[in-house]
């Protein structure tokens, strides 16, 4: 009988600790460049040969592309992105004031081109808007995340610390039950990370290209057997939101490369 | 132009073992693929890489459906003259892309 009522206290601690998944503490916080292979991370560190330099590469050239209407360059509005654009990738998303909604980087661009360039807006995951995307983040390699501290977004981080923690999709996890209580283990082959979003867009080699966050996002909730939300969905620039200030003092690696 | 990274070393001395590296943004569609309204996306793959180094050939590799995407290639020369290193990517239907380097051999 006490060897049954043994068993019922580990079950039920089991129970507990898979319930509670504790925040990582802020020294504790790792990149998912630090779970990776040495030889995947020799292949983010050098120039190079990381594959996501060609979409910094192909962003180079479209910042010095007229487009739309108003046949305007980013360039020619922004100059130099390597001075004007250092720093900038890390305050995203920020809040815009046209929607009264948080925006993100790629959200950012596309605002941009409809408004300012007149063109029209880029496909999502497209090359180009990737591409931007990659060279206007890359400008802030090796800064701090330092998300941006405007009261107006409380109440959208909040939403996307919530829905970081609800439990979705038929399998019932939430992002936080890998990614806060159970980083580190192995997840099929992969070691699971503790979902950073330091090195965005980056190169995975599962993807043979470079990705949004939000591409990844989906990824995971498809993980979870869940209907992910669409590309720019409020709520995906939600968790964006809590993502970045949960990394918040991270080192931005754009383009990183990932398994 | 190509959207392609080179990397020649600009200045060797003569004799010495140089790396070059090079690699090219190309999809690398296998053929076997079937998009989303159930056709087979059509194949389109490098076929051939090829480095020429003062208009001589030095290094070629033919390609084949199970190479990744961008594929990237390393490997080394003898610098013997001072010249131009010119890289030729040729796809499926013959369409070349090129990237070249100068190196100057002191």
């Amino acid at each position: 009988m006490r060897a049954l009522w043994g068993l019922a206290g580990i079950i039920a601690a089991l129970v507990c600790s898979m319930a509670i998944a504790v925040a990582i503490e802020e020294g504790g916080r790792r990149s998912g460049f630090d779970f990776m292979t040495p030889e995947t991370q020799a292949l983010q560190a050098d120039d190079m040969s990381n594959p996501g330099m060609l979409w910094v590469l192909q962003g180079e050239q479209l910042w010095q592309q007229a487009e739309g209407r108003a046949g305007v360059t980013c360039s020619g509005c922004h100059g130099d992105a390597s001075q004007t654009m250092r720093g900038v990738a890390t305050r995203y998303p920020a809040f815009d004031e046209a929607t009264e909604r948080p925006i993100d980087l790629a959200g950012r661009i596309n605002s941009c081109r409809t408004r300012q360039q007149q063109a029209e807006p880029l496909a999502p995951e497209s090359n180009a808007l990737l591409a931007l995307t990659t060279y206007v983040a890359h400008q802030s390699r090796g800064m701090p995340i330092t998300p941006a501290t405007d009261a107006r977004l409380a109440p959208f981080r909040d939403n996307g610390r919530r829905l970081f923690q609800s439990r979705i999709g038929q399998l019932e996890l939430s992002c936080a039950s890998c990614h806060d209580g159970n980083w580190g283990k192995r997840l099929g082959g992969s070691v699971i990370p503790q979902a950073h979003p330091t090195g965005y867009p980056l190169y995975r080699l599962e993807w043979q290209t470079v990705g949004s966050l939000q591409r990844r996002l989906r990824n995971c909730m498809i993980g979870v057997r869940a209907e992910p939300f669409a590309f720019g969905a409020a709520e995906l620039v939600d968790l964006e939101l809590h993502l970045t200030e949960r990394a918040r003092g991270m080192l931005v690696e754009t383009p990183a490369v990932r398994p | 132009m190509a959207r392609a990274l080179i990397n020649v070393p600009k200045t060797v001395k003569r004799g010495e073992i140089v790396e070059v590296r090079a690699m090219i943004a190309h999809p690398m569609e296998t053929g076997y693929r079937v998009g989303p309204n159930g056709s087979n996306i059509p194949r389109d793959i490098i076929r051939r890489f090829a480095c020429t180094y003062g208009g001589e050939e030095v290094f070629w590799a033919d390609l084949h459906p199970a190479v990744s995407a961008n594929p990237f290639f390393a490997f080394t020369l003898v610098a013997s003259t001072s010249g131009t290193i010119k890289f030729t990517w040729t796809d499926d239907v013959g369409k070349t892309q090129t990237a070249s380097a100068e190196i100057t051999v002191s």
